[in-house]
């Protein structure tokens, strides 16, 4: 046992890394909107799965069969990481505008939110199955199976640590992760928008009173969180090049454990949640075997929430400064 | 607030909204008004109509698609018993669960192990079955319900999560094949249990009205009252002496009893299960059915659990766009009225006062205040 450990934990802590990664900025999606709503925004998983298909859309007509190389592989990833932000983002906002906005007008509780979250997620989920899949995406009567992603990249080993590979792809997606984890840190605390995001957390009517515009904040919250959860999106279909119209649920529920692992509402605490669960779930494989992943996911959600429920860095996007 | 209200009135989904609000608001003063006689008039009609609902007549227009006494017992009778028994957790207690579907698959799977490994009688396993469930209700909420509101969302939702998986990975139990080759219950009273569903139906509804008469007893008594200063105000019901962390476990400790006895009297019906009759998009949809109907009030949770169970059957015409269809709604539903159809009357009270918005607060307060008072004598 201590054995297979020994030989297998370099390769999962790669794994777990790129995995985290990802949970970590579909989680910032969950934790930015909680922050400033305090609501779980269930359908947050759906706007993954929408930036997802609209990549892989934009592959398809790009007719990229072959993997790319050089200046073409970074254009293209890049061309698909605007798209795939601008999707998942105006998926977002639109979200919010249909079943959020009408509620929050009537003073509705934040039961009545949740379900329509989950309502929103149930539609869309549906409309990926029953029209898009088959229709836009030339799969008819196939909808509810998986759509394989064409290989983007070589995969080469970069560097060699004792018996790990480490991948380019792995530290593409990592590095991406890092990148938008940056970026966003830096609009939060330096814009004036981000200022009026921080405001609004902290105390919404003060936040009215002084003139922030709730609205407008709330929308571009929902967009910056809708844009990181494009890019997660890219960076899964690349790495695991399989699309399914459910594919957000798992990894909604996994990102909303490490928005919580890390301290909901704290930008921060997403990223190292992330990387923690997705180190703590591959870890684990190594001793149970992997198909109690899951299991072992949520259960260091629960034993996080009962001993530091607000995480490991704490609750609140307001403190969250650079 | 009233310059305000004038110009939203021209708003189409406003009008709409105040359209549904008048009439089932009606529907609910009119009965808290009505008179002794007349309600145990209408829960008479109400008896004899659920006796004759498995008529081929009344099927016919409620379901052209597919078998009426089919659908009575499974979707619309288990749904029924499953909200009562979430109404209990999530309706009078005010704590959100996501993973009921979780006391559900327990239920089934203990009526499936003990019949096919064991062979015990149907009745012994019932008990065992609501045993079972009630004690992982207790596991369960130990060491969750110290948390609140949307952090004990997920932790539940977790929580079904981990039985699902749990089911599929153990050999013991089928592993991802479930178990097959159920018995169904022994004959009683000269009553035949085998493929027709009649009986499982009569049985169900017996259960749900032995179930929602305990609910109302409990909903009326000292505990009740606890839930629901609890739900309201749980500082409040704190300080005033109500022991919280007790109640709530004893609400997840009812509501599990509930879902397990559901769980085993569907298994012993449907012959086989597996872990995927467990997804989370059932404790999703039987939530749903509990707001939509009017969390917290009896009658409007059971509404809203036949309606969310039968609509999609009765529109089957619709083929697979009926779950489309249901999303939507339920987006539609929330925004048109987010209290539910028939809400709970003191929680109707308290928002009707202050017309259209924001003024719950202070009221909602005052009640679980006086709720407490009554719980702490």
């Amino acid at each position: 046992m201590l054995n297979d450990f020994i030989n297998q934990v370099g390769p999962s802590t790669v794994g777990g890394l790129a995995s985290g990664a990802i949970y970590a900025l579909i989680a910032l999606g969950y934790t930015m909107v909680y922050g400033v709503l305090r609501l779980i925004n269930f359908a947050h998983s759906e706007i993954f799965m929408i930036g997802a298909f609209a990549a892989l859309f934009v592959v398809l007509h790009l007719g990229v069969t072959t993997p790319l190389t050089g200046v073409a592989l970074v254009g293209v990833l890049l061309l698909l990481m605007l798209v795939a932000m601008a999707a998942s983002g105006g998926a977002a906002v639109v979200l919010e505008r249909v079943a959020y906005r009408p509620l929050r007008r009537h003073g509705a509780g934040r039961l009545a939110a949740l379900i329509s979250a989950i309502g929103a997620s149930i539609f869309l989920q549906e409309l990926f199955a029953l029209v898009i899949i088959p229709e836009v995406f030339d799969r008819p009567s196939q909808g509810r199976i998986q759509v394989p992603v064409p290989r983007l990249l070589d995969r080469e080993t970069v560097v060699t640590i004792g018996n790990t590979d480490i991948r380019n792809d792995h530290l593409i997606i990592v590095g991406a992760a890092v990148i938008m984890m940056i970026l966003l840190d830096v609009f939060v605390s330096r814009t004036r928008i981000g200022r009026g995001i921080r405001a609004t957390s902290q105390d919404p009517e003060t936040a009215t009173l002084m003139g922030v515009d709730i609205n407008k904040v709330i929308r571009t919250t929902f967009f910056v969180g809708g844009a990181m959860a494009g890019v997660a999106a890219l960076l899964y279909a690349m790495e695991f090049e399989n699309l399914r119209y459910n594919v957000g649920f798992l990894l909604g529920v996994k990102a909303f454990t490490a928005a919580v692992l890390g301290g909901i509402g704290n930008l921060r605490g997403a990223l190292l949640g992330g990387l923690a669960l997705g180190l703590i779930e591959n870890w684990g494989s190594i001793f149970f075997g992997s198909e109690w992943k899951d299991v072992i996911a949520f259960t260091v959600l629960v034993l996080v929430l009962l001993f530091r429920p607000t995480g490991i860095l704490g609750e609140s996007l307001q403190r969250a400064r650079a | 607030m009233n310059a305000n209200s004038n110009i939203r009135s021209g708003n189409p989904l406003t009008s709409l909204r105040r359209a549904v609000g008048g009439f089932s608001d009606g529907v609910r003063d009119w009965w808290a008004a009505a008179p002794r006689w007349t309600r145990w008039t209408v829960y008479g009609l109400l008896i004899a109509l659920v006796i004759v609902a498995p008529h081929p007549a009344i099927g016919s227009f409620m379901s052209p698609y597919s078998h009426w006494p089919s659908l009575l017992f499974s979707p619309i009778g288990t749904f029924v018993l499953l909200a009562v028994g979430l109404n209990v957790v999530v309706g009078q207690a005010g704590l959100l669960d996501l993973g009921f579907v979780a006391f559900y698959a327990i239920g089934a799977y203990t009526m499936a192990v003990f019949a096919t490994k064991f062979g015990w009688n149907f009745w012994g396993i019932l008990v065992i079955a609501i045993f079972m469930t009630a004690v992982s209700g207790i596991v369960l909420g130990s060491p969750t319900l110290r948390l609140r509101g949307d952090y004990l969302a997920i932790v539940t939702l977790g929580f079904g999560e981990i039985v699902r998986i749990t089911a599929q990975n153990t050999d013991y139990i089928g592993g991802a094949r479930g178990i097959t080759n159920i018995p169904h219950p022994p004959t009683i009273f000269g009553v035949d249990f085998a493929l027709d569903p009649l009986p499982y139906y009569y049985l169900l509804v017996a259960a749900i009205v032995l179930v929602v008469i305990f609910a109302k007893r409990l909903e009326r008594s000292r505990v009740g009252r606890a839930w629901e200063a609890i739900r309201e105000d749980e500082d409040a019901a704190e300080l005033m002496g109500v022991p919280t962390f007790r109640f709530k476990l004893l609400a997840f400790f009812v509501g599990a009893m509930i879902g397990g006895l559901t769980g085993a009297i569907w298994a012993s019906k449907v012959i086989a299960i597996q872990h995927n009759n467990f997804p989370f998009i059932l404790s999703a949809t039987i939530l749903a059915a509990v707001v939509l109907g009017g969390s917290g009030n009896l009658p409007g949770v059971i509404i809203g659990a036949f309606l969310i169970a039968w609509l999609p059957e009765r529109f089957r015409g619709f083929q697979d766009y009926r779950i489309l269809i249901f999303g939507g709604a339920l987006v539609l539903m929330m925004a048109l009225r987010p209290e539910g159809l028939l809400p709970a009357r003191r929680r109707r009270a308290v928002s009707g006062n202050g017309g259209e918005s924001g003024d719950t607060e202070p009221g909602a307060t005052e009640a679980g205040g006086q709720a407490a008072e009554e719980v702490a004598k």
